[in-house]
């Protein structure tokens, strides 16, 4: 985005930046402390407090116009109290002192109803936590008229082009704050910005996106310049056998496969004997070209600094060189298994325990041009869909491409094919990762975003060709 | 309620826009669950706000807010048509809606029990006694109960004069065995999977379940499968059961149908239909026992679809989709419908709350009952395999192509329902399918069935809907496809 466009006043009149829409931290922490206050005379032993809040905007294209463009703004107080070794939670977007009261004394009633939890941990005390920023003022400034405008010219050039253009282009503010009653007090506010596009040249189409904390770490028109020569290349596309191709993954298709194995490194889920993981820890699971760290602070990742239970996130090595070595703990898994909490605890009660929510796979210097200029006969793949789990420990994942398939042949992409269905273990996958380029923030559909690179990776089941 | 909502209509004409309408919606929800014997979440929330969506210079905005104050529902009227103009500097032509009547009604969704009036104590008590039962099986490793019920009050008012409130009870309620073996974790669940069975009743949809009655065969189911033979690959006779034919329906019917994707307004991320206009009223969809319609009216049952009035203030309809095989129908707004040359909205508008734009859903997609029973169905098959309660799901972005797997299979050989079949899957084209489709059993077998979790739209919203079925049989289908190596 060019600053000097979102300081332009358009011909329509500028609407209210959402940016004035947040609360300041001090209101949030009133909010906590009044829940504290009155959670007092209930007879609760102790009270934790989640305030949340967003202020999102989304404009929303297709057949070269805008059809949808939505602003929403909401907070939720979540309060949870603890009576006698039992735990529960009751949420209100209400914040009158009658209705913060009626939520605690919910939270108790539900909370008196159940046994009582042996293991029950009591709260957390005051923490310290690492410094992030990532509030862009830029981002929490922009407009409508901004976005329709960058919207206009997406649309504007797939016009030029004889294509027709369908997506979002979508940013906003959020922030949480955690307190408690043994005086824990978290605070984070983040922006985030979102661009998605799909060129159609009929039947064919093809698709890019970009998500950051600030717009201006990506730009639209670019993203749709590249979505509009990829739609015209996808034409024309030959339908192949199925089988096993060597295939060139983007990383947004890299991304929506191995997005479902984060639960998989939840010492929760291995607790449960759900994980993929299980017995499988120490072992050489994946090739040595495979490390992978949950790390909240890396700089292409966005979220709090802390977990649900006001836990500093910490940096944890998942995987070494193909070996899974390490878990994430929230405190209650922590203790019962001797070790250290990571940080990574949803809010309580829950069932799940905890889950790594910033993955960073560690990348190569392959380029996808010299990926492609190394690949006899192959497929590269610009983004896959609709993928589902059909063996959870073998972690087979079914799916389709979408939105540009290419065939490669000696070095060069040379036509498009039509879309297959692919069963494919991720397992095996990352068994057969031959290069990997620079990782990237990679944003999908299927999973949330991880710092992931593109990969060449041998031996990819098709196992079905559909009808486009 | 109404006051508020009369205010933001007043604030959107007078801000310049040419039709506008409102929700204020409040939501309640208590969630619980049981894991290994122990509770685990114990949540309860409610969700108190406004959503505006106003016509300005014949563009869409919308605007939603929790504050609930004069001021806070001004803001928010205004904000919805300073969007909806600048929607306008990036329009090709302007919205055009067809004419609806105003209505002045309110409606409550039947129930017998509120399970909100329920004991907790009651409620967990009944979770972790079907918890006990599923982990007093050998090799069951984990067990997992569940219930969710839901209380939604909405209050819509638009400017053409509809003022209509509606409160739906929703309830939902299930279980599920895990079995973790050697290489293999089988599950299996009760009634349904992902959290069982979901629909527009009270506690009694609980009672009915008879949750205690079943967890035994659940764990013993999941702890078997590891035995059970691998389901073989070919091309074979298919009988679904009902719940697992819900969802292929909801995936291969109630999408393709949705207009805002034929026309390409999800073509970004839900994607687009190989339903395009020309093939209305052409398209052989299936054999000519395959009736199916979109039903959200109360006499055909209490499913997630069922309303009186859809979110843009159209009564409920029963439209058809599929006719004696032949495809008939699509759900429409008032937006689209005249694109087809509908001179009225089918009442298909649904929002998951007062944060969220209504969009085009399903309601209740429903495939009408045969004649079948179901022993005599399983007689009349000399081979073929039975597969019930869904594992995976995933189809194409136009819904051609899909791959179904659900959690067991029984082989059928000689008109007899013989062994268990594990990791049972199946494939195909949707169209090649369901004209495959020879049987369908009788009314006594079909089932209301409610898919709580259908996302589409952007923002993203979830909605419950309705998919009656029964179990069916279909020939020449591709089985084994999802653990084939070719």
């Amino acid at each position: 985005m060019s600053p000097s466009r979102k300081t332009k006043k358009s011909p329509a009149g500028r609407s209210a930046a959402p940016s004035d829409q947040l609360l300041p931290e001090r209101e949030l922490r009133r909010i906590i402390e009044t829940v504290l206050r009155l959670a007092k005379s209930t007879g609760a032993d102790e009270t934790e407090v989640h305030v949340d809040e967003t202020a999102d905007s989304l404009t929303r294209f297709a057949n070269n116009a805008i059809h949808q463009n939505v602003a929403e703004r909401g907070l939720n107080v979540s309060i949870r109290t603890v009576v006698d070794s039992r735990t529960a939670r009751a949420t209100t977007n209400r914040v009158d002192e009658d209705s913060l009261r009626a939520a605690i004394e919910a939270s108790l009633s539900l909370a008196h109803s159940q046994p009582k939890d042996p293991h029950l941990l009591p709260l957390l005390g005051k923490q310290r936590y690492r410094k992030v920023n990532r509030f862009r003022k830029d981002t929490a400034a922009l407009t409508p008229e901004d976005r329709a405008r960058a919207v206009r010219r997406s649309c504007d050039l797939a016009i030029q082009n004889g294509q027709v253009a369908a997506g979002i282009f979508a940013s906003g503010l959020q922030q949480s704050a955690l307190g408690n009653s043994r005086g824990l007090f978290a605070a984070y506010r983040e922006t985030h910005a979102e661009f998605s596009i799909t060129m159609q040249e009929n039947p064919a189409a093809s698709w890019a996106k970009a998500n950051a904390a600030s717009v201006r770490d990506f730009d639209p028109q670019k993203l749709a310049q590249r979505a509009s020569e990829k739609a015209h290349l996808a034409a024309d596309a030959r339908e192949l056998a199925p089988g096993r191709y060597t295939v060139i993954l983007e990383p947004a298709a890299v991304l929506d496969l191995v997005g479902f194995l984060f639960y998989d490194f939840a010492a929760t889920a291995l607790e449960d004997k759900r994980s993929c993981l299980n017995e499988r820890m120490g072992k050489q699971l994946f090739g040595r070209n495979i490390t992978i760290t949950d790390d909240a602070y890396h700089p292409l990742q966005l979220g709090a600094p802390f977990d649900g239970e006001g836990m500093l996130r910490q940096r944890v090595l998942l995987v070494d060189r193909g070996m899974p070595k390490n878990l994430v703990y929230a405190r209650s898994t922590a203790k019962a298994a001797g070790k250290k909490p990571t940080g990574h605890g949803f809010a309580l009660p829950n069932e799940y325990g905890e889950a790594p929510m910033n993955l960073v796979f560690a990348g190569g210097d392959s380029s996808l041009e010299q990926m492609v200029a190394t690949t006899d006969r192959g497929l590269l793949v610009t983004r896959l869909w609709y993928i589902r789990e059909v063996d959870p420990y073998e972690k087979v994942m079914t799916g389709m491409t979408r939105d540009g398939l290419f065939l490669v042949e000696k070095g060069k992409t040379t036509s498009a094919v039509r879309n297959f269905r692919f069963n494919q273990s991720i397992l095996e996958m990352l068994r057969n990762v031959e290069l990997l380029g620079p990782a990237v923030r990679a944003t999908g559909e299927e999973a949330f975003e991880m710092v992931v690179p593109a990969m060449k990776v041998r031996d990819f089941h098709f196992s079905e060709v559909t009808r486009f | 309620m109404y006051d508020l909502a009369n205010l933001s209509l007043e604030t959107a004409k007078l801000q310049g826009a040419t039709y506008a309408d409102v929700r204020v919606m409040h939501l309640r929800q208590r969630d619980l669950t049981t894991k290994n014997g122990q509770v685990g979440t114990l949540a309860q929330s409610e969700s108190i706000g406004i959503g505006v969506r106003a016509l300005a210079n014949g563009a869409w905005g919308f605007a939603s807010t929790d504050r609930l104050t004069r001021e806070g529902v001004s803001a928010c009227a205004a904000q919805a048509v300073s969007i909806a103009k600048a929607s306008a500097l990036a329009k090709r032509g302007d919205v055009e809606m067809v004419g609806e009547a105003a209505y002045v009604d309110s409606w409550q969704s039947p129930f017998r029990k509120d399970p909100f009036e329920i004991p907790l104590e009651t409620q967990l008590a009944l979770l972790l006694a079907a918890d006990a039962e599923m982990r007093r099986v050998k090799g069951v490793t984990l067990t997992e109960t569940g219930m969710q019920f839901r209380k939604i009050d909405s209050w819509f008012a638009s400017s053409i004069g509809s003022r209509i409130h509606q409160r739906k009870m929703i309830t939902g309620c299930g279980i599920a065995a895990t079995s973790f073996k050697g290489d293999e974790i089988q599950k299996r669940s009760y009634p349904n999977s992902f959290g069982g069975q979901h629909s527009l009743e009270g506690y009694e949809l609980v009672e009915s379940l008879e949750l205690l009655k079943h967890a035994g065969r659940v764990g013993e189911e999941a702890a078997a499968l590891h035995s059970a033979a691998q389901c073989p690959e070919r091309t074979g006779t298919l009988i679904l059961g009902g719940s697992q034919l819900g969802l292929q329906i909801h995936e291969s019917v109630g999408h393709p149908i949705e207009l805002d994707r034929v026309l390409g307004q999800e073509a970004n991320f839900a994607g687009t239909s190989f339903l395009t206009l020309d093939q209305l009223n052409k398209l052989r969809y299936g054999s000519e026992i395959v009736n199916v319609v979109a039903d959200a009216r109360l006499e055909h049952g209490p499913g997630l679809g069922t309303f009186a009035y859809d979110d843009e203030g159209v009564p409920a309809q029963c439209t058809d989709i599929i006719k004696d095989g032949q495809f008939s129908g699509y759900l429409s707004n008032r937006e689209t419908a005249h694109l087809i040359g509908l001179k009225r909205s089918s009442g298909t508008m649904r929002t998951e709350s007062w944060n969220r734009l209504p969009i085009i859903r399903m309601t209740n997609i429903s495939l009408h009952p045969g004649s079948w029973g179901f022993d005599n169905l399983i007689a009349d098959t000399d081979e073929g395999i039975l597969m019930e309660t869904n594992r995976s799901w995933s189809i194409d972005d136009r819904r051609y192509q899909f791959q179904f797997s659900t959690e067991i299979g029984w082989e059928i050989k000689g008109g007899k329902k013989s062994r268990m079949l594990k990791n049972p899957s199946y494939s195909g084209i949707t169209t090649e399918f369901w004209n495959s489709c020879d049987a369908i059993c009788s009314r006594a077998h079909w089932t209301l069935w409610g898919t709580p979790n259908c996302g589409k739209g952007q923002p993203m919203q979830t909605m419950g809907t309705g998919h009656g079925a029964a179990p069916a049989r279909f020939r020449n289908v591709r089985i084994g496809s999802a653990f084939s190596d070719q």
